[in-house]
């Protein structure tokens, strides 16, 4: 791919977006992408290329942007920021907010719905212990496309094996083939919306708990500190933001602080 | 150093998750049956046992269930690698006894993930 064609895809995800892709990433976009020229029945590559220089229809364009931010995930990614959840964060605000609150958490880019269910999964586990305690969970992402497959709760055999206790999917799945759909008691536990960092983020109140793992790391620096700004003042003074592994707050923004002992982990200041 | 005992009558798959399983750090034996695999506990007691479902001679579910009545033989933490992918089969061997299961066809990350959840690395 030439470099002048590669900057009006770089450009226009950066605009639509806010996504930082290099020219290493030229690659992924014609794999990425030759679904989209074939649902939208354009010849080729190049003939995208064309359209997107001229005034190319929005569903085009979203479908784009849809195929180019869509990342692979996985159920219980990581498993340390789970753990972090049930022995320390929830213990922590129910110790701040009292026995019968109401916890509220947001998965800020949640992909194919993993992370998500997996806490109301850990919810639905502790039970017992966190009585009386309200939770509710919202989950964005910016991919209309991926939300639908989040919100149908469908995963093949080789999804529901990376991470997941055979526990957990024996008590919170259902079988048909190879296909395994999460019950609906743990799907009407998660609100999903589709939702672009860079928008306002007033809409959704304040929240105790919010995850953005694995989704930073694909803007640039000064985005980075715009979108932690907006979450700080939308989470509260006893909360916890939890980031990726890769994933720092340090020299982006003064608004959180990582906490001691707890990597990844990140309170407002 | 840890071990395993991987049981299964493909020889193919038990060089694969044996090359898995020492990536992990664990020594590793082989049995290619149930009958293989529980004079192989007899001897020595595994930390750990990958185990097929369908053996000749003696199947993994058979072997597991003798395996939990030896002494000693509540040790062994058990995962399950097979093609049966039932709700069913899945169920049959928690009951038995197994800690984990996994469905082939299977890579290193589920190995890792799973040995990982059950605390033997």
């Amino acid at each position: 791919m030439k470099p002048q064609d590669f900057d009006v895809y770089k450009n226009m995800l950066y605009a639509k977006s806010g996504y930082v892709i290099g020219i290493d990433k030229a690659y992924l976009l014609e794999s990425r992408l030759a679904p989209v020229i074939k649902k939208h029945g354009i010849e080729n590559m190049d003939m995208l290329t064309a359209k997107l220089r001229g005034a190319a229809p929005q569903a085009l364009i979203d479908d784009i942007v849809d195929a180019m931010t869509t990342n692979e995930t996985m159920f219980f990614r990581d498993q340390k920021p789970f753990d972090k959840f049930r022995d320390v964060i929830v213990p922590n605000i129910i110790k701040a907010k009292g026995a019968g609150c109401t916890i509220r958490i947001w998965s800020a880019a949640c992909s194919s719905g993993q992370e998500p269910y997996c806490l109301a999964m850990l919810m639905k586990e502790n039970a017992m212990k966190w009585a009386g305690v309200k939770f509710e969970i919202l989950a964005t992402d910016l991919s209309r496309e991926i939300l639908d497959q989040a919100r149908a709760g469908k995963y093949s055999q080789f999804e529901v094996q990376r991470g997941m206790p055979i526990m957990m999917l024996v008590k919170y799945f259902t079988q048909t083939g190879e296909t395994w759909t999460i019950k609906d008691d743990i799907k009407t536990m998660v609100q999903f919306k589709q939702f672009n960092l860079l928008d306002p983020m007033e809409q959704f109140g304040t929240f105790d708990v919010i995850f953005c793992r694995n989704v930073l790391i694909y803007f640039d620096q000064q985005t980075k500190g715009k979108i932690l700004e907006k979450m700080a003042k939308r989470i509260h003074k006893h909360g916890y933001l939890l980031l990726g592994g890769a994933e720092t707050v340090l020299g982006i923004t003064q608004s959180f602080k990582p906490l001691e002992g707890e990597r990844g982990v990140y309170a407002p200041v | 150093m840890k071990s395993c005992l991987v049981v299964d009558d493909s020889r193919v798959v038990r060089k694969v998750a044996r090359r898995i399983i020492e990536d992990l750090g664990f020594s590793c034996e082989e049995a290619e049956d149930g009958v293989k695999a529980y004079e192989a506990c007899q001897k020595a007691m595994p930390d750990s046992i990958l185990l097929d479902w369908n053996m000749p001679n003696m199947s993994g579910i058979e072997f597991l269930e003798k395996l939990r009545g030896m002494p000693g033989g509540d040790a062994p933490k058990v995962i399950f690698c097979t093609t049966e992918n039932d709700m069913a089969f899945i169920q049959r061997a928690l009951m038995a006894g197994a800690n984990e299961y996994i469905m082939k066809p299977f890579d290193g990350e589920i190995v890792a993930t799973k040995f990982s959840q059950i605390g033997l690395i």
